[in-house]
């Protein structure tokens, strides 16, 4: 059975985490949820000006899926009627592979779109996974966010970029 | 008391390896850990206003204490995604 949150070297499967959600949110198959937002992150052939030739993924992967844990909670408390799932991919990924899935549901768009959006600013912000960029002549850790989940401003800004 | 230490990313190129073991006197926290790290590994130090920190698998602050055999990660800026 497909988890609603996992950070694993599988290839992300979309349909298989909708299906989830899904499952999830109406395992009586009433027809309470009337929309489904699906985000796929994939890896770019470019980044800054340069050419990028693949990613490299890792994480603190208990940690990693707690704090997917800890945004499908803020998630809910934010749009009540809505569920999100969320899968990671670590390991060496190339240019076009899925490297993160979310899918939202929800019983109306407005609410489907804003936890989906919401779960993957979110996600950028405190999730413990780092890539690590392999360009044409070298390669690079990036790095963004310093991760802390209690910060009020940062899970402030992660809803306004949802629209919520 | 030894605690097991777990560093990602850069931090873990800076250090060599993704796992280490150190030993703190009795009364440590994850700063003590952190201080002991950097005195090993002095490029850690540009870090330090920067990082997160973990204990067992959960976030946790500089201040937390530690116990025998507790293990303790340090988190560069993440950027999954």
């Amino acid at each position: 059975m497909t988890p609603l949150v996992a950070v694993t070297a599988e290839p992300v499967d979309a349909q298989a985490l909708q299906k989830a959600v899904c499952g999830a949110a109406d395992p009586l198959g009433a027809g309470r949820h009337g929309a489904v937002v699906s985000f796929v992150g994939v890896v770019r052939g470019e980044h800054r000006g340069r050419r990028v030739l693949r990613l490299e993924y890792e994480a603190y992967v208990p940690l990693a899926e707690r704090s997917l844990e800890q945004i499908r909670q803020e998630a809910a408390r934010h749009w009540p009627d809505a569920i999100i799932g969320a899968h990671h991919r670590v390991g060496m990924l190339e240019v076009g592979d899925a490297s993160v899935a979310i899918v939202a549901t929800s019983p109306h768009r407005a609410d489907a779109f804003a936890a989906c959006r919401f779960a993957i600013e979110r996600l950028k912000q405190i999730v413990p996974i780092w890539k690590r960029e392999h360009f044409d002549g070298g390669d690079e850790w990036l790095e963004g966010a310093t991760a802390d989940p209690n910060d009020p401003v940062a899970l402030a800004e992660a809803l306004k970029r949802s629209c919520a | 008391m030894r605690v097991k230490i777990r560093v990602f990313a850069r931090l873990r190129d800076i250090v060599g390896t993704p796992t280490l073991v150190c030993s703190v006197p009795p009364g440590a926290t994850i700063k003590t850990v952190w201080e002991g790290l950097v005195a090993d590994h002095p490029a850690l130090a540009d870090y330090e206003r920067s990082i997160s920190c973990a204990h067992n698998a959960a976030f946790a602050r500089m201040t937390t204490p530690v116990a025998e055999g507790d293990e303790v990660a340090f988190l560069p800026p993440v950027s999954g995604g």
